[in-house]
């Protein structure tokens, strides 16, 4: 059984410019103790996605379509319900450690507090086993560090706090918003081996949410694709990188500039992301598709198996695309 | 060492900064941001600076625009030394080197027009340019940058980030400088759009033989428009070289640290790629290491890198290496 299912889920946003649609009938899963990647640009609604899932929504957005945890339905639960899920089963963390840290509270306090609260064991207890964990996540001197505020650590040290006070429950989820983008490029790769590791040592699974294309292909064994609120394409991410099936996907791997390949000039997607205030009829990438026919301006292309688990968006045959 | 157009020789930039508990009488601390960096500059070449944050990537372009003083060394711009320069001589400096910013929509007013945003600095440095020239050197520069020229008399909001960066490289191009230096263009847009901008300005240094110092965390990003490449740690060069020869056989160890933590794309390569992990957090600036002041995050550290050398060598004529170990190091 999957441990995340998430069914036809959307989001919908009220706003002074009209009504967004920022997730648009997106369904996917996870099974345990996997890694999969929701890959796309700003605006993709890979974010919302997530948010969707942990119940988190701004207060103008509303959101349909099932989502199931253990095979227990968690959508439009009540917040006391959703608490006990929260940090308990399914822990989170964002892109910025820093505004994700209580600036005023010593690190032991902020750590200790969610498993008094959800373990409801005593403060001492759980300060030795924020202790732990924090060892665990590689913190040098973690017990004298324990008392320090979030200010006294860099940034990837503050992402390491971020991931071990996720993990204190032994969540059987951890949903990464980003949770590389603010840090450097040699932290990046402390912190993605760290993900890694604590997937295989507590069965985590892993939902990495990114743009970055380049840390999908060595983390995560799925990849979903997604593009204006809908899922382009989604599949196991060697099949995605190495025979891309939707005009975009394989746009945006031409485009990325590699250590390991010349171009005189990138090839490039023309255009920008969509205005999703204005959601038209079709695919929503159809506007900067070089593929495009007639036809994808007003037919939405339907999520349909190539291959087994490769599903792709797209009305124009894999073979025909340029 | 070449360098007609830019020549900087030991430059420093310090901030004078005090503590929070520091008495009023206390003496500011020196944080030296940038320490002792000479590079140089032929016109027509593109320079690419990488380092991560805190390396005064962004501090030395600073200091070549002249919006910040150096502390110490030579900065100078075709032969003439930036401190001795004349009033009138320092406008023509800041006429000839633009800059292009990281966040696009951020670094126009929103109030403006398109159109005065662009001919702003032409205004201010041409005063006595009649209005219809400013108009066509506008409109040209617009097209210059892909942009339709109707759009004007539009408003920065009315604008795509992507078409933001367009409208932040006309406004940089339009007093024809010859050094364009671009902190961080791309790493704030969408990796869609991102190509689209280096895509241009490659076209633009190639056709208007622009000098460019190009300024990036991200390596592939930076290697796609370089014609040579300088990497810094801490305040200082670790190395310099052709971009060919830095990706194909870096040569300093935190080179090295940093080419093998920048993600492939592929799934295959990726799992064979093994990132020479560097320990531990970047030292603080205030008290950076004696010595190397990479030491302390070392794969090849002996006892020597603590000693206060001048690590600086030249392999070749446009190559240094900052690190006398760097060919008995095996990592």
């Amino acid at each position: 059984m999957a441990l995340l299912d998430v069914n036809n889920l959307n989001v919908t946003f009220q706003t002074d410019q009209g009504v967004v649609k920022a997730v648009d009938g997106v369904s996917f899963f996870i099974n345990p103790a996997e890694a999969i990647a929701i890959v796309g640009e700003s605006k993709s609604g890979k974010s919302q996605t997530a948010f969707a899932i942990m119940g988190l929504l701004a207060r103008n957005g509303t959101q349909s379509g099932e989502i199931s945890f253990e095979g227990k339905r968690i959508d439009g639960l009540p917040t006391e319900d959703l608490n006990r899920i929260r940090a308990a089963k399914i822990g989170m963390i964002f892109q910025d450690p820093m505004t994700s840290l209580n600036p005023y509270l010593r690190i032991s306090e902020q750590m200790a507090e969610v498993l008094v609260l959800h373990k409801g064991i005593s403060w001492k207890e759980a300060e030795s086993e924020a202790a732990r964990m924090l060892d665990a996540v590689r913190i040098p001197e973690a017990r004298a560090r324990l008392q320090l505020y979030p200010h006294e650590f860099s940034g990837g040290m503050r992402q390491r706090i971020m991931i071990a006070m996720a993990l204190l429950c032994r969540p059987k989820l951890l949903i990464a918003d980003e949770p590389t983008t603010a840090l450097d490029i040699t932290v990046q790769a402390q912190i993605l081996d760290l993900l890694n590791e604590v997937r295989q040592e507590f069965h985590t699974a892993i939902i990495l949410i990114t743009h970055d294309l380049g840390i999908v292909a060595g983390a995560c064994s799925r990849t979903l694709v997604m593009y204006g609120g809908q899922m382009m394409e989604s599949g196991e991410t060697r099949n995605i990188f190495a025979r891309p099936t939707h005009p975009y996907t394989k746009g945006l791997l031409n485009a990325l500039p590699r250590l390991d390949a010349d171009h005189a000039a990138l090839p490039i997607i023309e255009g920008e992301p969509p205005n999703m205030t204005h959601a038209k009829d079709g695919c929503p990438f159809a506007l900067r598709c070089a593929n495009r026919v007639a036809r994808c301006s007003t037919v939405r292309p339907v999520l349909t198996s190539i291959d087994g688990h490769h599903l792709r968006a797209c009305h124009i045959h894999p073979k025909d695309m340029t | 060492m070449t360098g007609g157009l830019l020549h900087i020789e030991d430059v420093s930039v310090s901030f004078p900064v005090r503590g929070r508990r520091d008495w009023p009488w206390t003496p500011a601390r020196a944080l030296k941001a940038v320490n002792d960096v000479s590079l140089s500059l032929s016109p027509g070449e593109t320079l690419g600076i990488v380092g991560e944050t805190g390396s005064g990537k962004s501090t030395l372009a600073r200091a070549i625009v002249g919006t910040l003083p150096v502390s110490g060394g030579v900065l100078a711009w075709r032969g003439k030394d930036l401190a001795t320069l004349s009033a009138e001589e320092r406008q023509s400096h800041r006429r000839d080197i633009q800059m292009v910013f990281q966040d696009p929509v951020s670094a126009l007013n929103p109030r403006m027009a398109i159109g005065d945003i662009i001919a702003e600095p032409l205004v201010t440095h041409a005063p006595s340019t009649p209005k219809a020239d400013v108009r066509t050197k506008v409109q040209n520069a617009m097209q210059q940058v892909g942009l339709p020229p109707a759009l004007i008399n539009h408003h920065p909001r009315e604008f795509t980030d992507g078409q933001c960066q367009r409208i932040g490289i006309a406004r940089a191009l339009i007093l024809e400088p010859q050094l364009l230096i671009c902190d961080e263009p791309v790493s704030a847009l969408d990796v869609s759009v991102q190509g689209q901008i280096i895509n241009l300005l490659a076209k633009l240094q190639r056709d208007l033989g622009l000098a460019m110092i190009f300024i990036a965390h991200d390596l592939s990003v930076v290697k796609q428009v370089s014609t040579r490449i300088a990497v810094m740690y801490l305040g200082r060069l670790m190395e310099v070289a052709p971009t060919h020869e830095l990706i194909g056989t870096p040569g300093h160890p935190y080179t090295k640290a940093l080419l093998s933590s920048v993600p492939i794309p592929d799934p295959q390569l990726e799992a064979r790629r093994r990132p020479m992990m560097l320990d531990g957090d970047l030292p603080s600036p205030f008290a950076p290491p004696s010595g190397c002041v990479f030491r302390t995050r070392c794969p090849i550290a002996r006892a020597e890198c603590a000693l206060p050398d001048d690590r600086e060598i030249w392999t070749a004529d446009d190559r240094m290496v900052a690190c006398p170990f760097h060919e008995d190091g095996v990592v």
